[in-house]
């Protein structure tokens, strides 16, 4: 393909192959860890980066005759996200045993939830790119605890001693997790990744999880599938354990891209669990056995019921903060802010409390937003810093605009005390002070300078009273070299005029 | 009475391997306890909740405040193998 971006509709995933159109069908589940102090049926604290099988007990640990005790706030918090997803909560709810061999899992089942979830039939609107929504339902969400770390050694990670093992710390081992099972509603990659992305500035927002894809406290699977438009579902794959938004969109691209040349080829697609390689990009089919999926789930007789009323929804509703889609209307309503900024700042709790903070010291929540969305998150962005951890407070940053306001700076100018401003942690008003960087905006000054600057050059001058407007441009320059770029460009531009003009 | 395939694959999912003789005696025995269990059946609940305890209880919650953990070497003590304050395990997959 020469010149540029194939169409939309060629690229894998949007569904079109060889002999013509494919549906895609994707259905995405999310696991976040809670941010909770102890785990999930135990009082270990809730860690991360901890010595090995530091943080564990008998019960976390699985020893025998020990009893799980749930965690309030972990059931708290699953409501809370139940809630906010729109699902209606359990009034009887249970956990049941999973049952299934893996060194990570000492006690060879996990607590989980099977037929009497927590909170059933939500429903999530995810805003794409070009500001539509779709909506995503929300087939349940669940409570259940997460397994151990297995870490390689030997062999291939290039120890040299002995054969290849793992090593198995239990220090995550029932860490509260949530469960959070999309209808199978997407049809693109975008799609899916958009509502990852919206489900993590939700679940941020909620203050219930750090939602940290690197450090694994969200995790994500997919189910996907292709079909004929009309048809039934076609067989579906797992594609397991993404940990970032962008390997979840090429993840499913590949998969896709594999299912439909599989299909054209006339092959049959097999129920399995797939792996994505973001280095080669390729996808391995990891042949599971029917019994692995037989978990034999039955209640977990050491935990009794949940049982929820409606004094208890309504006081955790009351908790839910304010969401991003309606924090998003009312930044547009209250601050008058374009539909693009207020969607990036609705959409990051800690930003749009930033930018809020910003645009009440500043009085101009317009420029706020700029500056926020703009320069600032381009650094928090490059760092990868958090917005509460940054240098510039929003009373530094309001300070800055409060200069760019008053004229002491020029937008140029205020950029570069912007990057000192990052670097040192210092206020706007010291800096210009110190660095001597304001704006010239002494009419006497300017006028001086540039009355010798027109003497010097008699030609441009000329030309310019002979009507050629471009050789003004030519002066701003030399005035701008000459006083380090510190004019204040309005009023250079007023007086250049009026000098030339003779 | 169960099948011969049923006892395998829960053999399988218990990760137990047993000798032909073993698995016809559980064949039977295994069908004994389901056929006793089963006279529970000829008990009329209509009307009756199930209940998931013998005791009437429901959120038995803890507080989310941390307790005390094991030290490193008590956590590992019975591992039959371990490394650097690890359990060392066969590596998977």
């Amino acid at each position: 393909m020469s010149g540029g971006m194939p169409p939309r509709s060629s690229m894998p995933g949007a569904g079109d192959g060889a002999s013509g159109e494919w549906e895609v069908v994707i259905g995405l589940e999310i696991h976040v860890q809670l941010s909770t102090n102890t785990k999930m049926f135990c009082s270990c604290p809730v860690t991360f980066g901890e010595e090995p099988n530091t943080m564990v007990c008998p019960v976390c640990l699985g020893h025998p005759g020990t009893l799980p005790v749930a965690n309030e706030r972990a059931v708290e918090y699953a409501t809370r996200i139940a809630l906010a997803l729109g699902c209606r909560i359990a009034e009887h709810t249970v956990f049941h045993r999973k049952n299934y061999f893996y060194p990570d899992l000492p006690k060879s089942y996990q607590i989980s939830q099977f037929d009497l979830p927590l909170g059933l039939g939500g429903r999530l609107d995810v805003e794409l790119d070009d500001g539509s929504l779709f909506p995503v339902g929300v087939t349940r969400v669940h409570m259940e605890e997460d397994a151990g770390k297995l870490v390689h050694a030997g062999g291939a990670t290039g120890r040299i001693h002995g054969a290849d093992y793992s090593l198995v710390d239990f220090n995550r081992g029932g860490t509260p997790l949530v469960e959070v099972v999309s209808e199978p509603d997407m049809r693109t990659p975008e799609q899916a990744r958009a509502y990852l992305t919206q489900l993590k500035g939700l679940l941020e927002h909620l203050g219930v999880s750090d939602v940290n894809m690197e450090e694994g406290s969200l995790r994500c699977d997919a189910n996907v599938s292709v079909r004929r438009p009309g048809a039934p579902l076609g067989v579906k794959t797992e594609l397991k354990n993404m940990n970032s938004f962008r390997y979840v969109q090429r993840g499913l691209e590949a998969e896709i891209e594999r299912q439909i040349s599989a299909l054209e080829d006339g092959e049959t697609i097999v129920q399995a669990t797939v792996h994505f390689d973001p280095v080669t990009g390729s996808i391995t089919t990891l042949r599971s056995k029917e019994e692995a999926h037989d978990y034999r789930y039955f209640p977990e007789p050491d935990l009794v019921p949940i049982e929820i009323d409606e004094a208890y929804v309504e006081r955790v509703r009351a908790s839910v903060p304010e969401l991003p889609a309606a924090r998003r209307q009312r930044f547009v309503a209250d601050y008058g802010l374009p539909a693009g900024d207020a969607g990036i700042l609705a959409a990051n709790r800690p930003l749009g409390d930033y930018f809020e903070r910003v645009a009440e010291l500043s009085g101009d929540a317009r420029l706020s937003a700029n500056w926020v969305t703009g320069d600032l998150s381009a650094h928090l962005n490059s760092t990868g810093v958090g917005v509460h951890e940054s240098a510039v407070t929003p009373e530094a940053l309001a300070g800055l605009l409060a200069l760019l306001g008053d004229g002491t700076l020029s937008s140029k100018l205020a950029k570069d005390v912007f990057q000192v401003m990052l670097e040192t942690g210092r206020d706007a008003r010291a800096i210009v002070d110190e660095r001597g960087l304001g704006q010239i905006s002494d009419v006497v000054e300017l006028e001086g300078i540039i009355a010798a600057i027109v003497e010097a050059n008699p030609g441009p001058t000329e030309e310019f009273r002979q009507g050629r407007e471009k050789v003004l441009s030519f002066f701003v320059g030399q005035v701008m070299k000459q006083t380090k770029g510190q004019a204040n460009p309005k009023l250079l531009n007023e007086l250049l005029r009026k000098h030339l003009a003779g | 009475m169960i099948s011969r395939e049923e006892v395998e694959h829960i053999a399988r999912l218990s990760r137990l391997r047993f000798e032909e003789d073993e698995l016809e005696r559980l064949q039977h025995g295994l069908s004994a306890i389901l056929d006793y269990v089963k006279t529970l059946g000829e008990l009329d609940l209509d009307g009756l909740e199930p209940t998931a305890h013998a005791v009437d209880l429901k959120n038995v919650l803890r507080a989310d405040e941390p307790g005390v953990c094991l030290s490193q070497a008590a956590a590992v003590a019975n591992g039959p193998v371990v490394e650097a304050g690890q359990f060392v395990v066969p590596r998977i997959g």
